[in-house]
């Protein structure tokens, strides 16, 4: 399982006020941590960045890089942003990352930096119009993607499909369409497509104390279905880890000393799985 | 062989609601079935249509829905009775829309004064609506619902923003409550969880998952009735179970399609028939979906709705 460190992304105000000064301390601070908590890739999330894009990525990079012996997951809309950040990345830590490429057309001159600078890149299962409305759909775009990265000569186990895990408190339904487009798409070779997700954002919206719970969770039962990779908070996926035998006994029915956990367990797969309407107040009822 | 229909067998039911007092006292709700499938289990009460009064003169109302009220819409008290009397209403819908800061401002006391006055002259279960302004509905519904106190009215709507106050005021003076949220079945159901923590019977709620117009976006309305009635139904989801309303007259009447003369748009046809064929199909609709509980305004659009339940039940 690899996980790509979330927490470098514009959106965070810590990191957002860091890019804006050029302050290397808090985005060092951050990488380093997620990298001891395991991390295997720092996603470097610098939004749509339209205007000073390309330094601020290859500030991004290096300024990562000279901390922590990782690759980086370049993370933005902006094509050169990206190209001058693959420009200055240290292949020594490993290959880096792109994220990503979808089925929409504006998105496939990505597989071209692939290609060029030998990447991993995401293939986001979307298209150009709205978003895909189970898990089939989720499976069409993929080959539709794979079959793309091939004309361009991006190797498919350089590919990384992602199925685009929506809020729960919105898209319930998505949740389990996720978890079964990850099964679908290891199958759509041998050997196995890799995957990977947004894991957080399951949890997007959800109040505070309940984050983590969701996340947790949601990342046994994909890791149950084969997932590969995601981009999430290591600390808390470590803690998966540990939960995951119990998880998987309370979902194979059987009975746990902790009865509040299990408890716990039941309706939050339950939440996921869409067999009881999530609400907030989900665990108190 | 002989054909034999198909039968869903559902694991929940509907929670049957009582308003009113005495031999005039209604029941919505009580089903175990999705609406009308009484061939799949029971149904034991029909949707109940309340008509919609207000606190004050229906100014605003477009002139085909005004005309039926002309004589009696003066005066809140004659409007009731117009509305039990002459239309045979089973419920009436008591908006205290003229408390709204932007209209006429009617203090707390004013509106406990018409509540009241109206209480006195029929005998008709009611409905008691705030003006849907968060702030004011606090002080007007604690007011009013302690001056019906007993009579087992429908207070609302409580929203996220004040449900506290408008929750406990009619607790205590044993009334319904409607718990209305924003087009959203997860915050809906949010919504009467919270309600129901503060020591609120689950079983006294209506929920109101909004309504709106058709053509002005029916089919969100309508997907998260039905969704509601699903969870209610086939996941025994026991925060889902409770009689959805329709607040059809409010919306209809206020949309382009149920004013606009016939000499601008001749296409659309005949402004009377088209705006109480509006409210009528929006009603049918939202009733169609799960809503056990209407509010109308025209009395044809009414009388339409009524003569479908009959052919459905």
């Amino acid at each position: 399982m690899l996980i790509i460190g979330e927490k470098l992304s514009i959106i965070a105000k810590r990191v957002r006020e860091a890019m804006m000064k050029k302050d290397k301390g808090p985005i060092q601070e951050i990488a380093t941590r997620q990298w001891k908590e395991g991390s295997g890739v720092i996603d470097a999330n610098i939004g749509p960045a339209e205007d000073g894009g390309e330094e601020l990525m290859q500030w991004m990079v290096t300024t990562i890089q000279e901390v922590v012996p990782l690759p980086v997951c370049l993370d933005t809309t902006n094509f050169q942003a990206i190209e001058a950040g693959l420009k200055v990345h240290n292949n020594q830590w490993g290959k880096p990352m792109i994220n990503s490429t979808s089925n929409d057309p504006e998105r496939f001159p990505i597989l071209e930096l692939g290609v060029k600078y030998n990447c991993d890149v995401i293939g986001l299962t979307v298209g150009k119009g709205g978003l895909p409305a189970d898990a089939e759909e989720r499976a069409h775009i993929a080959a539709e993607i794979m079959g793309r990265a091939m004309e361009y000569g991006l190797p498919l186990e350089n590919l990384y499909l992602d199925p685009l895990v929506l809020q729960i408190a919105t898209s319930q339904d998505h949740a389990r369409h996720v978890i079964n487009a990850v099964k679908m798409f290891r199958e759509m070779n041998d050997p196995p497509m890799k995957t990977i997700v947004g894991l957080s954002n399951i949890s997007n919206g959800c109040p505070k104390t309940l984050r983590p719970i969701l996340n947790k969770h949601f990342f046994v039962m994909l890791l149950d279905a084969g997932l590969t990779s995601a981009i999430a908070d290591a600390h808390e996926m470590a803690e998966a880890m540990k939960e995951r035998s119990i998880i998987s006994d309370v979902m194979a029915g059987k009975e746990i000393a902790d009865k509040q956990k299990m408890t716990e367990i039941r309706k939050t797969v339950d939440v996921i799985m869409g067999r009881t309407l999530y609400a907030h107040s989900y665990l108190e009822m | 062989m002989a054909f034999t229909a198909p039968k869903e067998t559902y694991s929940g039911k509907v929670y049957p609601v009582t308003i009113g007092t005495g031999d005039k006292a209604v029941t919505c709700g009580g089903e175990n079935v999705l609406p009308f499938h009484s061939f799949e289990g029971i149904t034991p009460s029909r949707p109940v249509i309340a008509i919609e009064i207000q606190d004050v003169p229906p100014a605003d109302w477009p002139d085909t829905v005004r005309k039926p009220y002309d004589a009696v819409s003066g005066d809140p008290v004659s409007w009731a009775k117009f509305c039990q009397d002459e239309l045979k209403a089973k419920a009436l819908a008591l908006r205290l829309v003229g408390t709204h800061p932007d209209r006429e401002n009617r203090s707390p006391a004013d509106a406990v004064k018409t509540v009241k006055d109206v209480l006195a002259a029929v005998q008709v279960p009611l409905i008691i609506l705030g003006s849907n302004h968060a702030e004011k509905d606090t002080s007007v519904l604690v007011a009013v619902a302690e001056a019906a106190k007993d009579k087992n009215c429908i207070i609302g709507k409580a929203q996220e923003a004040n449900y506290k106050t408008i929750a406990a005021a009619s607790m205590a003076n044993n009334h319904k409550l409607i718990a209305m949220s924003e087009l959203d079945i997860n915050l809906s159901k949010q919504l009467n969880i919270l309600i129901t923590q503060m020591g609120f019977d689950k079983e006294k709620i209506i929920t109101d998952p909004m309504c709106s117009a058709l053509g002005y976006g029916i089919e969100y309305t309508y997907s998260v009735m039905e969704r509601i009635r699903l969870a209610a139904l086939t996941q025994n989801d026991v925060t889902m179970q409770q009689p959805l309303l329709g607040d059809v007259g409010m919306y209809v009447w206020k949309i382009k399609e149920a004013s606009a003369p016939e000499a601008d748009l001749p296409q659309w046809g005949a402004l009377e028939e088209r705006g109480i064929a509006w409210e009528a199909e929006t009603a049918a609709a939202l009733m169609i979906a799960g809503a056990g509980l209407l509010i109308m305004r025209h009395p044809r659009a009414i009388k339409e709705v009524e003569n479908l339940i009959d052919e459905l039940v």
